[in-house]
C-alpha cells in the first residue's frame, strides 16, 4: 500500500513538459480549375471492331473521354490535363494506376474506364481516383444502346462532378430554345433541343408560326411555349416524347410569359386584356385558372420559388418596371429591386437562395442576381442586348441570349446562346447549328 | 490791400519754412523704434509628463540661443544683490519683485519664466536649465532600463510561445502555404457548419508521417456528403503541401498540429 502511494508521489514528482496541440485555422484557399487526369476508357478489340460497325467510331473509349473532359473543362472548376503527358496506358491505368506518374504531372484526380460490347449493349465502366491519397474514390459501371454513348459521357461527369465538388452535376441535361434564321425582318423561329454541350441538335416546330419562350417542366419532358392561334398569342404545352401540342386555356386575350411551378403541375403566365396584364395560373390536371395578381399595371415573367411557396415577377407598378416578391396566392406583394435602371426576367434559382435577372441600364443589358430579399445584387455580364437568363438544374450556371452585329463596322445581326457561371469570370458561346434565343435549361434526364 | 497781401504772404512763406524744417527725413537724429519681441507659440499639451522632456531641452536650447543674442544687444540684464537674496523676503520686497519682472518683459533676465510659458511640465526638473543634462542623462537611464524591461517580457513571450503556439510569422507563412494549395470545393453551402480538423505528426523537415480527420465518423454519415467532400479537399491540400513551411526550431512544440479548415468565407463571397 505504501509502495503504491510512493509510486503515485513519484509521478506526481516526475518532471513532465507538455505541449499543448498548437491549431492553425485555414480559412481561405485557391480558386484555380482542380488539375484532374481524364485517360482514354481502354476497350479491347473485339469491342472496338464491333462498334465501329454500329457506331461508326474508332474508338469509343477515347471519344467518352473526349465528351467528359469538355464537360469538366466547360464547368470552369477543372483543369483537364493534356494527354500526351500521360505516362501509364490506358488499360494499365484503369485496373492500378501508378499514383507516382499521375502525380508527376500535377494531377490531382484521375479518372479511367473500359468500354465493352455485351450482346449489341455498351457496357461502359470508369473509375476515380484521388491521386495524392492513392485510392479509389468512386467506381459505376452503365449499361445502354450503343447510340447513347454521348449521354454516358455526361452521365459520368455528372457523378465526378458532384463526388469533387460536393453539388450534383448538369451535363446529362438538354436545352430548348428558339433557333432563329433569315433576315431580321423576316425572321424564321422554330423551337429545337439539343444537348447542353450543342450537340444533338432537333427542331420541333416546323417555323411556320413565331415561338417564343420556351420553358422546360422541372420534372419531365414538357414544354410551354409562346406561339400564334388565329394572330393571338397564346401559351402552348409539348410532350417533346410524343409530340403533341395544345393550348393551354381558352383566354379571350393573350396569354404570355409561361413557366411551370416546380411540381410541374401548374403553369403560371401573364393574361393581358384592355391594356392590363396580370398573373394567373392554370392547373393542368383539371384546367382551373386562377387570378393571383389584380393590379391596375403590367405584371409579367412570373417565376416560382423551388418550393412553391413565392413568386417573382416584375412589374412597372412604381412607374418603372422593377421585381416584386409574393406569396403563391398573390398576398404579401412586396418589391425587392431598387437598383438604377429597369429590372425584368426574374426567375428564381433551383437551390432558392438567388433570384437571375435581365437589367437595363444607360443603354446596356447586364445579367445579374440577387438574393431573394433583394440584397446582395451582383451583375455578372454586361453587352450592348442581352437577356432571358436560365438556371442550370444545380443552380451554378446561368444560359441567356445575346445579341451581337457580326462586322466590326457595326452591320448584320447575329444571336447566340451564352453562359456564364456564379463566380461571373467562366463566360463562354453554347456552340448552336444557328442563331439562338430564350433558352430554357431542363433539370438532370438521369433523376 | 496790397498790405493785408504781404502780411497773408509772410504767414505762409513761415508756415511752409517751420513745416519743412520739421519734416523727419531734415532730421539727423535716428529714431528710436520700439524692439520687435518675437514671441514663440507652442501648443502645450493637455497632460505633461517626463517623456516629453527631451522635447522641452530643445526648446529650451533654442530659447537660450535667443536670448544669448538678444541680450548681445540689449542692455545687460541687472545684477542682483548676494544680500537681498539671502535676506528673508518681506512683503515690501516682494511687491518690488514683482514690478522687477514686469519693467524686464521685453528684455527676459532669466529662461526660467520662458520655460514656463513652453510648457508645465516637469517645473522641477525643467525650471533648472543647469540641470538639463542631468535630465537627459536620467532620461538615459530610464530608457535603458525600459528597454531592459521590454527585452525582458519579449523573452517571457518567447517562453510562453514555446507551450502556446507559433508566433505570427511562423503561423503566416504556414498559412500562406496551405492557402495555395488548397481547392476549394465551390459547390459546397456557404451556410452550414463544414469545419474539417486534421491532426498532423510532422516530422522535422515539414513532411507529414501521419494525417487524421479529426470528426472522421461524421465521414460516412448519411447526409453529410459535402463535410466529406471539404474533408477530401483539405487532405489532397495538406498532402499536396508537404513538406509544410515549419520554423526551422523547436520540434517539439510543433510535431503535432490541427488544421481547422473553414471555407465558409470564401463561399459567401
Amino acid at each position: 500500500m505504501l509502495l503504491r502511494y510512493l509510486l503515485l508521489l513519484l509521478l506526481f514528482l516526475l518532471p513532465v513538459k507538455a505541449f499543448a496541440l498548437i491549431e492553425v485555422n485555414i480559412t481561405r484557399g485557391n480558386l484555380n480549375p482542380l488539375p484532374v487526369a481524364v485517360s482514354p476508357l481502354s476497350i479491347d478489340d473485339n469491342s472496338k471492331n464491333g462498334l465501329e460497325k454500329i457506331l461508326k467510331t474508332k474508338n469509343l473509349g477515347a471519344e467518352i473521354s473526349i465528351v467528359v473532359e469538355n464537360n469538366l473543362k466547360q464547368s470552369g472548376l477543372f483543369n483537364p490535363l493534356n494527354k500526351d503527358a500521360f505516362l501509364q496506358k490506358p488499360e494499365i491505368a484503369n485496373l492500378k494506376p501508378r499514383f507516382e506518374d499521375w502525380n508527376l504531372i500535377k494531377a490531382q484526380a484521375l479518372i479511367t474506364g473500359k468500354v465493352t460490347l455485351v450482346d449489341e449493349k455498351l457496357r461502359v465502366e470508369f473509375r476515380l481516383w484521388d491521386v495524392l491519397a492513392g485510392k479509389e474514390i468512386m467506381a459505376l459501371a452503365f449499361t445502354t444502346v450503343p447510340s447513347n454513348w454521348r449521354r454516358v459521357g455526361h452521365i459520368i461527369t455528372d457523378k465526378v462532378y458532384e463526388r469533387l465538388t460536393g453539388e450534383k452535376g448538369y451535363f446529362d441535361t438538354r436545352i430548348i430554345y428558339v433557333s432563329e434564321e433569315g433576315p431580321k425582318t423576316n425572321r424564321i423561329k422554330k423551337l429545337a433541343i439539343m444537348d447542353q454541350d450543342g450537340f444533338n441538335n432537333k427542331f420541333l416546330t416546323l417555323g411556320n408560326e413565331l415561338v417564343l419562350t420556351p420553358r422546360f417542366s422541372p420534372t419531365n419532358q414538357m414544354v410551354t411555349y409562346l406561339s400564334y392561334f388565329r394572330n393571338l398569342p397564346r401559351v402552348y404545352l409539348l410532350d417533346i416524347e410524343t409530340g403533341m401540342q395544345e393550348v393551354v386555356g381558352d383566354f379571350p386575350g393573350m396569354t404570355f410569359a409561361p413557366r411551370f411551378s416546380p411540381d410541374g403541375k401548374k403553369i403560371i403566365m401573364s393574361f393581358a386584356k384592355d391594356g392590363n396584364s396580370d398573373v394567373y395560373t392554370m392547373d393542368l390536371e383539371n384546367r382551373i385558372v386562377e387570378r393571383i395578381t389584380n393590379h391596375p399595371s403590367i405584371d409579367t415573367s412570373p417565376s416560382y420559388s423551388p418550393n412553391g411557396k413565392y413568386i417573382c415577377f416584375n412589374s412597372d407598378r412604381s412607374g418603372y418596371q422593377q421585381i416584386y416578391v409574393m406569396d403563391n396566392n398573390g398576398k404579401n406583394v412586396k418589391r425587392i429591386s431598387f437598383g438604377k435602371g429597369i429590372y425584368g426576367t426574374p426567375v428564381w434559382s433551383p437551390r432558392g437562395d438567388l433570384i437571375a435577372f435581365t437589367k437595363l441600364h444607360k443603354g446596356k443589358f447586364y445579367i445579374g442576381v440577387m438574393r431573394t430579399d433583394g440584397t446582395g445584387e451582383r451583375l455578372l455580364t454586361e453587352n450592348f442586348y442581352q437577356e432571358a437568363p436560365s438556371w442550370s438544374p444545380n443552380g451554378r450556371v446561368l444560359i441567356f441570349y445575346r445579341e451581337t452585329k457580326t462586322n466590326s463596322k457595326g452591320e448584320g445581326f447575329s444571336a447566340k446562346l451564352w453562359s456564364i457561371d456564379l463566380t461571373g469570370y467562366n463566360e463562354k458561346m453554347v456552340e448552336t447549328v444557328t442563331d439562338a434565343s430564350d433558352p430554357s435549361w431542363s433539370s438532370l434526364l438521369n433523376n | 490791400m496790397n498790405r493785408n497781401i504781404v502780411i497773408s504772404f509772410g504767414f505762409h512763406i513761415t508756415l511752409v519754412i517751420i513745416t519743412a524744417m520739421s519734416l523727419p527725413f531734415l532730421s539727423k537724429k535716428p529714431i528710436n523704434l520700439p524692439l520687435i519681441v518675437s514671441v514663440e507659440l507652442i501648443q502645450i499639451t493637455d497632460k505633461t509628463n517626463i517623456p516629453f522632456a527631451p522635447k522641452a531641452k530643445k526648446i529650451i536650447e533654442k530659447i537660450k540661443e535667443k536670448e544669448k543674442k538678444l541680450v548681445s544687444k540689449q542692455a545687460p540684464p541687472k545684477i542682483v544683490k548676494k544680500e537681498k537674496q539671502d535676506a528673508v523676503p518681506l512683503p515690501d520686497e516682494k511687491i518690488e519683485k514683482i514690478k522687477e519682472i514686469k519693467d524686464e518683459k521685453q528684455n527676459p533676465k532669466k529662461v526660467e519664466t520662458e520655460v514656463k510659458q513652453v510648457s508645465e511640465f516637469e517645473k522641477k526638473d525643467i525650471f533648472d536649465p543647469d540641470s538639463i543634462a542631468a535630465l537627459i542623462d536620467k532620461s538615459k537611464v530610464e530608457s535603458a532600463e525600459k528597454n531592459k524591461k521590454l527585452e525582458k517580457v519579449t523573452q517571457d513571450q518567447d517562453k510562453s510561445i514555446d507551450f502556446s503556439g507559433l508566433s505570427l510569422s511562423e503561423e503566416d507563412a504556414l498559412k500562406a502555404q496551405i492557402f495555395g494549395c488548397w481547392s476549394i470545393p465551390l459547390g459546397l453551402p456557404y451556410n452550414e457548419n463544414l469545419l474539417v480538423r486534421i491532426k498532423l505528426q510532422l516530422k522535422p523537415d515539414g513532411s507529414i508521417i501521419r494525417s487524421e480527420i479529426l470528426d472522421h465518423a461524421r465521414m460516412n454519415k448519411p447526409g453529410q456528403g459535402f463535410y466529406k467532400v471539404l474533408a477530401e479537399s483539405a487532405l489532397r491540400a495538406v498532402k499536396l503541401c508537404q513538406p509544410l513551411r515549419v520554423p526551422s526550431t523547436g520540434y517539439e512544440r510543433w510535431k503535432e498540429l490541427q488544421l481547422n479548415f473553414d471555407a465558409r468565407e470564401m463561399l459567401e463571397g
